[in-house]
């Protein structure tokens, strides 16, 4: 079936001109390669750790104490009656999520280079199989966060339903922005230098260490929102710990992805061409 | 058969070369550019804006190829045959042109693309199996065959960074081997390896051709290219100088404008090259036949002369030259009887045997040197020479031939009489 497919395909090459199609029906045919590419990623980056896959354990750990001391115990921010450490645990799940996937995705084309120069693919695929990748640590330290619960004596309520789709929505945002950051890599490299820094800020701008109720709603949630980590952590920390739900400050993220995203993925297509020959 | 399987028309690839600064640009100015000029940074890529510095790596190619035909690319570094498969398997865009290509296409520009060092030989060849775009079942199907053909069944589980260098290009070259494209791209992959592993893939690349497949194969063997190919493509500085018949495109390459290919002459012995005792007027070397525009080949005599001014007025004197291979090693010295000879010009002339050398690409360094001991002017790299490949016997070896020399030497092969009494013949 799929031979003769094959067969019957005739192929052009011309010069693209104007804004690229993205046929994500040609992403759909090379899955296989994006699975391996995840699973390569995955098995390479704890390969010769000699703590191994522990690492997507320690680090949201380590981190959620040196929070809980800081802002909990000395600064005595606001948790909404959650203890500190779940509430900065629940939010670092998705912001670890989210900034590893940017990380990657952000080097990921120029760390990929060979396959660049030397066979064809949807190009997508390389920062969509960095973005995905983080999954499997996100999966690990999600179980360390269950512990937490049982050990806090918290049930999760019905919102936690809502999760996948959160993890989802995750990914998609960090892909919007990656997009941007991989395929201006390539041409600029300053980019992997400002990365460490956007991230750096883009967490005090997220209420991970702080609750998004301590911005006063009105217009100024409105703004807020636009950062649309916001949004992720507010409805992680809902659907896990019963926190107060997302609301408008969710529907402004979602936008903001949305219009992020489909602006990324035209960027991408449009930039795609000249990847092999700059990279 | 007769169908066309890729028709290219006026290909044309342009790359823009600066200076390493001008290429990556830095973010500052391109943002400072886009402040300026929003629209037209929206609309034309910042690579788009001003290095005037180009390159046509591609110019005006246009060729067909015929479904199941098996043409050969050939020409020198440079002159666009990567392009040419790059743009074919859709690595990058050609700047003008079209090309259509009907089927579905494998290509393999590097043996190992994508391989990672710290996993095993499986994982590795699941992982490159994907990358050149096979299934996964495909992969699963052909496993075996491929780590046969590899010869690393033991060491499967292994990563593959403790493989040794042979074992992994055959390992790569066993994954791209097996795949089934009934369009396949193939770059110089052959001159990897050891020379049985060679010889495997040339048997391999053989039964590819057999199979009715299209293939594109970039090759510097002209060997392997008669064999394997009918057809071939010559390109010069991204044009298509030739196309047709494989042999007459090859020999179109192998005589072009190789006249001289090594000659210099100073006409001034204020600036010639040389010490207060030695002045060098001219180098050349010329083939050793009636035909001198001839290029040399493996199988050319040829002579290296050297005409130079002595300042001193007498000396016991000879030249040496130090021949080295394009790597620098020293394959072997030469040197001119020791002699007297008196102030003035004076030409030394070495010769330099037919079937000798092996192809390749030499420098000559040149000693000057007074009572054995004393160097008067010594240079490196006055010449350097290209010994090119000639045409083999049929049945030889087809794939490259390593060692700096290849001498013709005395071999002799009989058949052994069966010295059995006649009685037991019928046994």
């Amino acid at each position: 079936m799929e031979h003769s497919n094959f067969l019957r395909a005739e192929i052009v090459i011309k010069p693209s001109q104007g804004w690229v199609p993205l046929k994500l029906g040609e992403l759909w045919q090379y899955r296989e390669l994006l699975v391996f590419l995840v699973w390569r990623d995955t098995k390479v980056r704890y390969k010769q750790a000699s703590l191994g896959v522990a690492w997507a354990v320690i680090q949201p750990l380590m981190t959620m104490v040196i929070f809980s001391v800081i802002f909990g115990e000395l600064a005595k921010l606001p948790s909404e009656n959650i203890p500190y450490p779940l509430f900065s645990y629940a939010a670092l799940l998705p912001w670890q999520l989210f900034s590893g996937a940017l990380t990657r995705s952000g080097s990921s084309l120029v760390g990929n280079a060979t396959l660049l120069t030397k066979v064809y693919f949807p190009r997508l695929i390389i920062p969509l199989s960095a973005t995905i990748g983080g999954l499997v640590d996100f999966s690990i330290s999600f179980l360390v966060l269950l512990g937490l619960m049982l050990f806090y004596g918290m049930a999760p309520t019905w919102a936690i339903l809502w999760l996948p789709l959160l993890v989802v929505f995750t990914l998609v945002t960090a892909l919007s922005v990656g997009l941007w950051l991989s395929a201006l890599n390539v041409e600029y490299r300053d980019v992997q230098h400002i990365i460490p820094f956007i991230i750096q800020a883009w967490m005090y701008a997220s209420p991970v260490a702080y609750s998004a109720e301590l911005i006063p709603s009105g217009p100024w949630r409105f703004v807020y929102g636009l950062n649309p980590v916001a949004g992720i952590i507010q409805s992680f920390r809902w659907a896990l710990l019963g926190a107060s739900p997302p609301g408008e400050l969710m529907l402004v993220s979602v936008g903001m992805v949305m219009i992020l995203l489909v602006a990324g993925l035209y960027y991408f297509r449009r930039m795609e061409k000249v990847f092999a020959d700059v990279v | 058969m007769g169908e066309i399987g890729i028709q290219v028309e006026n290909l044309s690839k342009m790359y823009r070369i600066g200076t390493p600064q001008a290429q990556y640009k830095t973010l500052r100015e391109a943002l400072i550019g886009a402040l300026k000029r929003p629209i037209y940074w929206l609309r034309n890529s910042p690579l788009a804006t001003g290095h005037p510095e180009t390159l046509w790596a591609l110019r005006e190619v246009s060729f067909e190829i015929k479904r199941g035909e098996v043409v050969g690319i050939i020409g020198r570094n440079g002159a666009g045959k990567t392009t040419l498969l790059k743009i074919l398997s859709r690595i990058t865009e050609p700047t003008e042109g079209r090309a259509v290509i009907r089927g579905r296409v494998g290509s393999l520009l590097e043996v190992g693309t994508g391989f990672h060092p710290e996993l095993t030989g499986r994982e590795n060849i699941y992982l490159n199996g994907a990358i050149l775009g096979m299934t996964r079942r495909e992969i699963k199907g052909k496993f075996d065959e491929i780590a046969s053909f590899a010869e690393v069944e033991r060491f499967l589980d292994t990563p593959v960074k403790h493989y040794s260098s042979g074992m992994y290009v055959r390992l790569a070259f066993a994954v791209a081997a097996h795949l089934e494209p009934e369009i396949l791209l193939v770059d110089e992959v052959l001159s990897v390896g050891d020379a049985a592993f060679q010889k495997k893939c040339l048997g391999k690349m053989g039964d590819v051709a057999q199979e009715g497949r299209t293939v594109l194969f970039i090759s510097h063997n002209m060997q392997a290219i008669r064999t394997l190919c009918k057809t071939a493509l010559l390109l010069t500085d991204g044009r298509i100088e030739a196309q047709g018949d494989v042999h007459s495109v090859v020999n179109t390459y192998l005589c072009k404008g190789f006249r001289n290919i090594a000659e210099r002459v100073w006409e001034n012995l204020e600036t010639a090259p040389g010490s207060e005792f030695i002045k060098i007027r001219s180098a050349r070397i010329i083939p050793d036949t009636d035909n001198q525009d001839q290029v040399i080949t493996v199988k050319t005599p040829f002579r290296i002369e050297f005409v130079f001014r002595l300042t001193l007025p007498e000396a016991l004197f000879y030249i040496g030259f130090h021949f080295r291979s394009i790597s620098g090693e020293c394959i072997f010295v030469s040197a001119s009887t020791p002699k007297v000879i008196r102030q003035g010009m004076h030409q030394n002339t070495c010769f330099v045997p037919g079937e000798f050398l092996n192809s390749g690409t030499y420098t000559l360094e040149v000693y000057f040197v007074k009572d054995g001991q004393v160097v008067l002017y010594q240079a490196s790299d006055l010449l350097v020479f290209e010994v090119h490949e000639a045409e083999r016997e049929p049945g030889s070896w087809l794939g490259e031939i390593p060692g700096a020399v290849r001498p013709k030497l005395k071999w002799d092969m009989a058949p052994v009489p069966i010295s059995q009494p006649p009685g037991n013949r019928s046994q």
